[in-house]
């Protein structure tokens, strides 16, 4: 098992390499250049001597050969460069934001996961009837349903609700606050956005346990653990859930790394200053250096998350051995 | 239960309506304390007011700084009233045949790291600004083109001595973008300190900066006008979303935007909160143009042009277009208010002007015909962002229908908007704006002249740059005036090189709380916050 864990993870080196060059040249692909958005596109008038010096003095006009040894070389000096927006260190941007992120991928999942697998098993064991058919409408709902839409309805109910009820307009707070420092103005916060995204999320997981449970039920062992005599508790939780959650681990541990960057339109909702909002503001205002490194940063989270999935299926399954 | 729930909260909601009114009629003697929160839609680039565009930037910065002069906070709608800031009394009137201005510069001032601000600081910065070292950039060296010399005579006299006499430097030096950075701190540390670090003798002194959320300030008790600021501090949110600043006032979370909503947020706010929000209007330092290629057949025909011009109906666009855009004033090259601005009567002589527009519209379909367009098809450029190019955009397109003319809309984000426009060069006609911060049509108008770093026409117009020399060269108000007109009638009418479609406006609608601040015809202007106070 060691063995795979390393041999994975040293195959993560031409992977991530492969998409150090990949963003590397479809950046440089797109038309503009971050001086331009940034002097020229307020409209206020503006030297083009301020806009020459300002791409000399950030790289722009050295040779694509130097600028990609610059990025690769930044991971071996743990010197990731500076924004082109900013001027601040890129793991100083990246780093302020990653908490946030982080924490709401994992309430999202928490909620995910809460809502999914209760829902999923239930709707499996009463399959056909009227509970599995609103179930099913309930995930279909949530599939259906953008979660930055289900987000916008959350604030507008919020800000309505309260000004009818008690006479002034009440919606979550628009800065953040670290869980460590106030939890309760950091949920008040957090568990909209959580509740937006986990009800998204857990449509997808609980249709998936539903089918993989439903799957699992028809399997010779379960029929023999009833021929046993055994309890349907115990062969719904000892014996079929175990098995059937293989592929909602998939599913859930790819949603949260989908989540760590890719929350683009939530964040923008709920104004919360995380990865996603980061990514989006990084690319329209063409700072090649961070997007660079936010790409990078993504795409090691979903070969991490890959390979904890992997080693999460020996744990879930006995019969699968990695050599 | 319910409805006597509804009376109660109506009769508490009356109390205090009558409250505030009763309050109200006393509490207009500014209040001390309290933290004004406020959203900002853009971003901040650094925090160096000299290299930097954007309001993302003035809004949470400018009040760290102090500025030699600007626009009267008490009327900023004015377009010509300017107040000394740094320097003592009025503003100075030139001497030397109007070629020196001579600043005396207040005594007391300090920094906020408590080291005195004395003329050779001011000299400094406009040193940096106006002559920069290689290698240095700074965004408004033009604006300075008129300036031979900055000196400092002693440590309370700067004196400014310009190579001919020009209308357009008071404006220039007002722009609120001209921050005043210590001697000391650009000495020691370089002329590219200030983008990363802020030590200004503004109002507020810097707390802490979370990029992509907020910036923070807190009131500089060491300010050098006694009893100001009002407030204990600020908070500016960044949100991007126009969606999350209108929220953020309706609840609460920040009481103001300083940039400017379209007509219905404000018709919204004030329909779900009615006297808890107040509504400020003005006329906006900002227009939206067209600018046809000239490189491009058959845009390099005046007739074409023309027609594209004598197709649009401004006068019914302001009326339509406002109700659901940012647009609204019918002006010429130069801000709709400015004594240099064309009156209506001006405005009506030219192109595309007039009231009989089917009169226009039949000019417009002869001068096709006669340059062989008739039916003509092809792409307007245009900007991805909705208020108010897409909007203004759509109904340009339909206008020139009425003439016959086919146009689609290509829209581009602003990056690759912008590299269309001033590398690739591959448009027909593209949407194209104009927005200053303080009014000075003087330079405001050279956006017109082929020759300006910020026009994408294509065209060379030596008589439209020699009017534009003589005016700037003009001492004279009288004169300056006249040869704006002949400048207008030139770009706009004979020459047709850009439409001007509609001037915009602008729609501060805040918390009625927030006092003291006062809009003006720019978002960069009035945001020191010194004379902001709450009234809770």
């Amino acid at each position: 098992m060691y063995k795979y864990i390393v041999k994975r993870l040293l195959l993560m080196v031409p992977t991530l390499l492969g998409a150090a060059v990949l963003v590397f040249a479809l950046l440089r692909m797109v038309p503009g250049d971050v001086c331009e958005v940034r002097m020229a596109g307020t409209g206020l008038y503006v030297d083009q001597e301020a806009i020459d010096t300002c791409r000399e003095n950030l790289g722009m006009n050295d040779p694509y050969y130097l600028q990609f040894f610059d990025f690769i070389a930044g991971y071996v000096t743990f010197d990731l460069g500076e924004s082109m927006w900013t001027g601040k260190p890129v793991t100083y941007e990246i780093g302020i934001r990653f908490e946030l992120s982080l924490q709401l991928a994992i309430m999202a999942t928490l909620v995910a996961v809460a809502v999914a697998i209760p829902l999923g098993v239930i709707s499996a064991i009463k399959q056909n009837t009227w509970i599995d058919y609103f179930v099913r409408a309930f995930s279909i709902a949530g599939i259906a349903m953008p979660s930055f839409w289900l987000g916008i309805l959350i604030i507008l109910g919020l800000l309505i609700t309260t000004q009818a009820w008690f006479g002034q307009p009440w919606m979550p707070p628009i800065e953040y606050v670290s869980v460590f420092e106030d939890p309760l103005a950091n949920m008040s916060q957090l568990i909209w956005p959580a509740v937006a995204t986990g009800y998204r999320y857990s449509a997808v997981a609980t249709r998936m346990t539903r089918s993989a449970l439903l799957e699992v039920l028809r399997e010779d062992y379960v029929r023999t653990a009833r021929a046993k005599g055994l309890l349907e508790r115990v062969i719904i939780n000892r014996h079929a859930l175990k098995n059937a959650l293989l592929p909602v681990v998939t599913i859930i541990a790819l949603e949260f790394a989908f989540l760590m960057g890719g929350l683009v339109v939530t964040e923008q909702v709920f104004n919360l200053n995380g990865l996603g909002k980061l990514f989006v503001e990084a690319v329209l205002n063409h700072d090649f250096t961070l997007t660079q490194h936010l790409v990078m940063l993504v795409v090691a989270i979903f070969v991490l998350t890959n390979l904890v999935v992997d080693v999460l299926y020996a744990w879930l399954d006995p019969r699968i051995r990695y050599s | 239960m319910k409805r006597s729930f509804l009376k109660t909260a109506a009769a508490v909601a009356l109390g205090a309506s009558l409250g505030l009114t009763s309050a109200m009629a006393t509490a207009e003697t500014p209040k001390k304390g309290g933290v004004l929160n406020f959203v900002v839609g853009s971003k901040i680039p650094s925090y160096d007011g000299h290299i930097e565009t954007t309001f993302g930037m003035i809004h949470p910065i400018r009040p760290f700084y102090s500025v030699l002069i600007r626009v009267n906070p008490d009327n900023p709608s004015s377009p010509t009233d300017f107040v000394c800031d740094l320097c003592v009394g009025d503003v100075p009137r030139p001497t030397d045949d109007g070629k020196t201005y001579t600043f005396k510069i207040r005594q007391g001032v300090t920094f906020h790291n408590g080291a005195p601000l004395t003329a050779q600081d001011i000299k400094a910065t406009y040193d940096k600004i106006i002559f920069p070292p290689d290698g240095i950039a700074s965004a408004r060296k033009a604006f300075f083109s008129m300036v031979e010399s900055v000196t400092a005579p002693d440590d309370t006299t700067v004196v400014f001595k310009l190579k001919y006499p020009s209308g357009s430097f008071i404006p220039a030096l007002a722009t609120p973008f001209n921050f005043i950075y210590s001697k000391a701190d650009l000495d020691q540390h370089g002329h590219t300190w200030h983008q990363r670090n802020i030590n200004g003798s503004g109002a507020f002194r810097f707390v802490e900066h979370q990029p992509g959320a907020f910036v923070e300030g807190a009131r500089n008790d060491n300010y050098y006008v006694d009893g100001k600021p009002y407030l204990d501090g600020f908070k500016a949110i960044a949100a991007p979303k126009m969606a999350v600043r209108l929220q953020a006032i309706r609840g609460d979370r920040a009481a103001i935007e300083f940039r400017g909503f379209p007509p219905k947020a404000r018709d919204d706010l004030v329909k779900a909160l009615g006297d808890q929000i107040t509504v400020q209007e003005s006329d906006w330092n900002c227009v939206l143009l067209f600018t046809p290629n000239q490189k491009r057949k058959p845009f390099d025909d005046v007739r074409v042009r023309k027609a594209l011009t004598l197709a649009v109906d401004r006068w019914g666009g302001s009326k339509y277009l406002s109700r659901i855009a940012i647009v609204k004033t019918v002006g010429g090259v130069a801000f709709p208010n400015h004594p240099l601005a064309a009156t209506q009567g001006e405005l009506k002589q030219l192109a595309g002007y007039g009231t009989d527009l089917k009169k226009s519209r039949a000019e417009a379909r002869r001068l096709l015909k006669e340059a062989g367009a008739e039916g003509l098809e092809f792409e307007l450029h245009n900007r991805g962002v909705d208020q108010p190019y897409k909007v203004v955009g759509t109904w340009l397109i339909d206008q020139w229908k009425q003439v016959g003319l086919n146009v689609r809309q290509r829209v581009q984000p602003t990056g690759p908007f912008y590299d269309t426009l001033r590398k690739k060069k591959d448009f027909d006609v593209s949407l194209d704006f104009n927005c200053q911060s303080v009014v000075n049509p003087l330079v405001d108008v050279s956006k017109f002249l082929g020759s300006a770093g910020n026009n994408y026409g294509e065209y060379e117009d030596p008589v439209l740059e020699e009017l534009f020399d003589k005016m700037n060269r003009s001492g004279d108000e009288a004169e300056q005036r006249e040869l704006m007109r002949a400048y207008e009638k030139r770009a706009l009418d004979e020459m047709a090189h850009i439409g001007v479609t509609l001037w915009w406006y602008k729609i501060n609608p805040h918390r009625s709380y927030v006092k003291g601040w006062k809009i003006a015809p720019s978002h960069y202007l009035n945001q020191a916050l010194d004379n902001v106070w709450l009234d809770k």
